[in-house]
């Protein structure tokens, strides 16, 4: 038996994320607009490895590296060597992928850098390579039954950085936050979006104290990575408690069962038989073309933050948020434009929309709400046209229809009721039907809630609650006479 | 090192499987003994002092080689065509797990 609840947790990630900025591939001119195109329609010679066919670099791959390694304090190296990485696998046509490398006389781009996290925590991160999109391959039915793979080679030579970090993350949580930040500084500096789908992936090394390293591969979004780890630390944790060891093995997150599968034994590092890739000349970056980008560089995440903070005065919590996702803030300054109270617009958008968005499991992309739409909703609360309660409601309905809150009210019925007539003759009804309540509420002023809920309830949270309050109170005076 | 580091037939074996190569056991002795003398004759390399040389990465001493972002429009068709395997527009590979 061994006590696993203590034991230390140690992750290391390898983050990839496409430079999506990029309007041709990393090596050659395809288009890397590939998403909706039908398969192999995105290939050439090049990306296809074809006989006779030369790889040749994309400046702005360079230039975007460049800005992501200033980004994360990192050194960047004055020059910088591509290998290729050899493995059969039908991802690559070429049956290598052309990669960096930091080992047998490989020089990645760039080293050393970190990245604070909120809570007083650093991740070190050892290097930035610059490297191509394997293809995408599908099966059909599962993965083991299918009887060939089919390959799609249209992301086969997009353009990648990968962000390898130390094992110092120390749980799941930890590694979302650390990926939100890094999806934040990619946005920022936009070179990468991460609300294209398959657009940021990583790998996981974790390993328990004690315990062999065990990578996990496949996480195809960052959403899952938290759900991945969790998954994969408590297997490891069941079998050191039940007296079993871990060996070092690679593991497969399988996202539709939600765990990790053995892989057959793989090519260990050394079976990549790495080398120089000799049909690309090494690059060479200057302390002119580095200063060049610093001084492109745009507002970063903590900047963004700080700007939120004094120029809405909104809490430093919800500009937290915000930035964590770059659309959201750029939604929420698009709105406070035209709106006058944005602490309470960024709560909104912070609270109700944000766990809206989570709820229905959509980016803010995709959700059909717009800025000046938002704003129309609250300024409908703040005249009183409808309640906070409904607007909630209304908010709800907005994102899924893209219709307009007043379309929306008008539709449904939203209004607010004032007409204290109407009130009234409910109020009526209410206190027949309820002959307990009323006592109860002649003998105990708190107990007057309770008739008062009935009457929201009657109209569907819709009465004007001054005034049902007004209207509950008096006809309870004329009760007791 | 040693100047009479021998290749196993293990060794062999490995590097034949990593390259997808079937070979026999009479032709796992035969390599093991000429990759041994290929490399034997690579050592003399390891003689030449290289203190103070920068590594050579590539033969032709240029660097930034480089093409602007520009994308190109370009027929996939002429690639399908020389494609041994295709489902649709898929290209059919073997089922690796």
């Amino acid at each position: 038996m061994v006590e696993t609840t203590e034991l230390k947790v140690k992750i290391g990630l390898e983050v990839h994320c496409q430079l999506t900025n990029l309007k041709s591939k990393l090596f050659c001119s395809c288009s890397s607009d590939y998403r909706q195109s039908p398969p192999n329609t995105h290939v050439c010679p090049v990306c296809m490895g074809t006989p006779g066919s030369l790889p040749v670099l994309n400046r702005k791959a360079v230039e975007d590296a460049i800005l992501i390694a200033l980004a994360l304090n990192m050194q960047i190296s004055n020059k910088t060597i591509f290998y290729r990485k050899n493995y059969f696998y039908p991802d690559m046509p070429k049956n290598f992928q052309i990669s960096q490398y930091d080992r047998a006389g490989g020089i990645p781009i760039a080293k050393n850098g970190s990245k604070k996290l909120e809570v007083e925590k650093i991740v070190h991160i050892s290097r930035l390579q610059i490297e191509e999109d394997p293809g995408k391959i599908s099966y059909e039915g599962t993965i083991e039954t299918s009887k060939s793979a089919f390959v799609d080679y249209n992301r086969a030579g997009i353009a990648l950085v990968e962000i390898v970090t130390e094992p110092d993350i120390n749980s799941p949580k930890e590694a979302r936050i650390f990926l939100q930040k890094i999806r934040s500084i990619m946005e920022h500096l936009g070179v990468s979006s991460g609300e294209l789908e398959g657009s940021m992936r990583c790998d996981a090394n974790i390993s328990i104290q004690g315990g062999t390293r065990v990578e996990v591969k496949n996480i195809s979004s960052f959403k899952e990575v938290e759900r991945a780890l969790n998954f994969e630390i408590t297997r490891q944790k069941n079998l050191l408690r039940t007296g079993h060891r871990i060996g070092q093995e690679t593991r497969h997150w399988d996202e539709a069962r939600r765990v990790t599968i053995s892989l057959r034994v793989k090519e260990e590092e050394e079976d990549y038989r790495y080398f120089p890739e000799a049909d690309l000349v090494p690059l060479s970056i200057s302390e002119e073309e580095i200063e060049r980008q610093k001084n492109s560089m745009p507002e970063l995440p903590e900047g963004h933050m700080q700007r939120l903070m004094t120029q809405y005065d909104i809490s430093r919590q919800n500009a937290m948020t915000l930035i964590d996702n770059k659309a959201l803030a750029e939604f929420f300054e698009e709105s406070a434009v035209n709106y006058s109270h944005p602490d309470l617009l960024g709560n909104w958008i912070v609270g109700d929309l944000l766990s809206y968005l989570y709820e229905m499991d959509i980016e803010l992309k995709d959700a059909k709400l717009m800025p000046r739409d938002l704003v129309k909703m609250l300024e409908l609360i703040d005249d009183g046209t409808i309640s906070g309660k409904i607007g909630k409601e209304l908010l709800k309905e907005m994102l899924i229809s893209g219709k307009s809150p007043d379309e929306i009210i008008n539709q449904k019925e939203m209004r607010r009721i004032s007409d204290s007539e109407y009130l009234n003759q409910l109020t009526e009804e209410i206190f027949s039907s309820n002959p307990q309540a009323v006592k109860d509420a002649i003998k105990d002023p708190k107990a007057v809630r309770f008739l008062i809920g009935q009457l929201m309830k009657k109209t569907g949270g819709k009465a004007d609650p001054q005034l049902a309050n007004n209207l509950v109170n008096e006809k309870l005076k004329t009760s007791k006479t | 090192m040693s100047e009479d580091k021998k290749i196993t037939k293990e060794q062999v074996k490995h590097l034949a499987w990593l390259a997808r190569i079937k070979i026999t056991d009479s032709e796992e002795s035969k390599y093991a003994e000429e990759m041994g003398e290929i490399l034997k004759y690579f050592r003399k390399l390891d003689e030449v002092d290289t203190e103070g040389v920068e590594p050579t990465h590539h033969v032709v001493d240029v660097v930034n080689v480089m093409r602007e972002d520009e994308p190109e429009i370009k027929p996939a068709e002429n690639i399908l065509k020389i494609v041994p395997a295709k489902k649709d527009r898929f290209i059919k590979a073997p089922r690796i797990v």
